[in-house]
């Protein structure tokens, strides 16, 4: 079970919130223009990483907003919550 | 490799067990393999199995980062069956199956493959069209599958509950399905394989690969560099650690599953239940443990442990389907990792790597594939074609469209 901080509402438990997986996917400005391998990427790849991981999570059952997480999916420790559009710090794994 | 049989137990009893063989070698690796297999649970060891006995390859190696069958293969809850939608899954599951039948015979080492019959819930409306559905297209692909009324369940399972908060409007029963004992799959691959050549090595994590003008020709290991002239990978969970290190991404994304078991108890259960409407399995093993599979976390994760409110979702669902184990006592829960894809179906495939394969993307439901994914994946790297089984499930589809959807067609199991 995770404890996650709301950056509104403060550490809620995980069962109020839905998790929405890799952050920063931005859905492409030359749609028109794109390939079936382009729109197989954007809509179906993931990094999926093992380390540190940028996610989207939504408050579902607080305040119902959206934030973004970092998390270490190695251990499953988070390092720091964020409202959207604020700047997130970089993070490195220690030893790596 | 000395034969199990009758006489191999009496001549060892006589001996008080102190001279049997060891199952298999623990070899140091060589310079270089015709085909090395990443990963060493049951699909890479039935792969290498396939490969040495039926395609004449056995200068092969498997290479295992921990020790065999200790990842999912030893983390599943043993379901066997084939009942799914499409045509495509059903051409590869039967064919597990087929190969399930004769599996400890062809293998000389119990599997304990037990076709105990496996019963799916349907609880509402939707689910009686669900099994309807899917049913009638399973019978249409040669494979065994009967519908079954809420007085048949009754007969078969008399202790579930069949009016509850979760009422038991019907069900599609398999005879075939059932389960196997999940490590006797990766010990009996690995005993079978050794004997035809194959090296295995564990405790040899792969750190990297050396790749030539875009082809693969060795990988680097944690045991040194071991040549290779065809890699191939299945290595579930972490499948796309390893592709990174390959160089380009795979459609995947890994998150914990959970199970339990509980005290050993009388005999209570001599089926497998599954219901997709609560997202519960049970099923008992031989030594009378219930086993229960809950539903993978919402969020991904390498961690082999999961979530808390997964298992008392579960649990409340078994409960209230078996009001008889509401006072079982849990002895063991554990996690392991699954590699899902957005279509619910695995990956077979070749990759922007040249002589480079990848077998991935077994998610919530790999173990009942193993032999069958073997096979196939055993011809596909000793011709440098996919099989026409294996073929439908290249990484190609995420870019064509050709999805094979069995996470529509059947909401969450596999």
């Amino acid at each position: 079970m995770l404890l996650i901080t709301c950056p509104w509402c403060g550490e809620r438990d995980q069962t109020e919130f839905h998790c929405h997986g890799e952050a920063f996917i931005a859905r492409p400005a030359n749609a028109l223009d794109m390939t079936d391998e382009e729109w197989g990427d954007y809509v179906f790849f993931r990094k999926n990483v093992k380390g540190i991981h940028y996610e989207r999570w939504s408050h579902d059952h607080g305040c119902g907003r959206w934030f973004i997480a970092v998390r270490n999916t190695a251990t499953d420790e988070f390092l720091g919550f964020y409202k959207p559009g604020e700047e997130i710090p970089a993070f490195e794994l220690e030893g790596a | 490799m000395s034969r199990y049989s009758v006489f191999s137990l009496v001549r060892n009893a006589l001996s008080y067990h102190q001279n049997w063989q060891r199952a298999w070698r623990s070899p140091d690796p060589k310079r270089e393999y015709d085909i090395v297999i990443v990963g060493g649970g049951g699909h890479g060891l039935a792969t290498a199995y396939y490969l040495a006995t039926e395609c004449g390859i056995t200068n092969v190696a498997v290479v295992e980062k921990g020790w065999l069958g200790g990842g999912n293969t030893g983390r599943n809850t043993t379901i066997v069956r084939s009942n799914y939608l499409w045509d495509e899954s059903a051409a590869i599951y039967d064919h597990a199956m087929t190969l399930w039948q004769g599996l400890s015979r062809e293998l000389n080492y119990n599997v304990m493959y037990s076709p105990r019959g496996l019963l799916h819930l349907a609880h509402s409306v939707h689910d009686m069209q669900e099994i309807q559905r899917r049913g009638n297209a399973i019978y249409l692909n040669g494979i065994d599958s009967e519908f079954l009324s809420p007085e048949q369940v009754k007969a078969m399972v008399p202790y579930m509950q069949m009016d509850g908060r979760y009422p038991v409007l019907g069900a599609l029963l398999q005879r075939r399905g059932g389960t196997a004992r999940h490590d006797a799959v990766a010990w009996g691959y690995a005993r079978g394989a050794d004997a035809a050549g194959v090296d295995i090595i564990q405790n040899c994590e792969v750190t990297g690969f050396d790749i030539q003008d875009g082809a693969v020709v060795g990988v680097e290991t944690t045991r040194g560099r071991i040549g290779a002239k065809k890699v191939g990978v299945v290595a579930a969970g972490h499948s796309s650690v390893v592709a990174e290190m390959a160089g380009f991404r795979m459609p995947l994304e890994s998150f914990p599953l959970q199970a339990l078991v509980s005290e050993p108890v009388k005999p209570a259960v001599d089926c497998v239940i599954m219901s997709n409407g609560v997202h519960a399995y049970i099923s008992q093993s031989d030594k009378g443990e219930l086993v229960i599979g809950a539903s993978s976390d919402a969020y991904n994760s390498y961690t082999q442990r999961g979530s808390f409110d997964v298992i008392e979702d579960t649990l409340q669902a078994i409960c209230e389907l078996y009001p008889l184990f509401t006072r079982m006592r849990m002895l063991r829960q554990w996690g392991g990792i699954v590699d899902v894809t957005v279509d619910r179906s695995p990956i077979l495939t070749k990759t922007p790597v040249r002589n480079m394969y990848f077998n991935c993307g077994w998610g919530t439901g790999g173990f009942k594939c193993t032999p069958g994914s073997g096979h196939v994946f055993a011809h596909s790297l000793a011709n440098g074609e996919m099989h026409p089984i294996a073929a439908p499930f290249s990484m190609d589809r995420f870019h064509s469209g050709a999805l094979i959807d069995e996470g529509a067609a059947a909401a969450v199991a596999h």
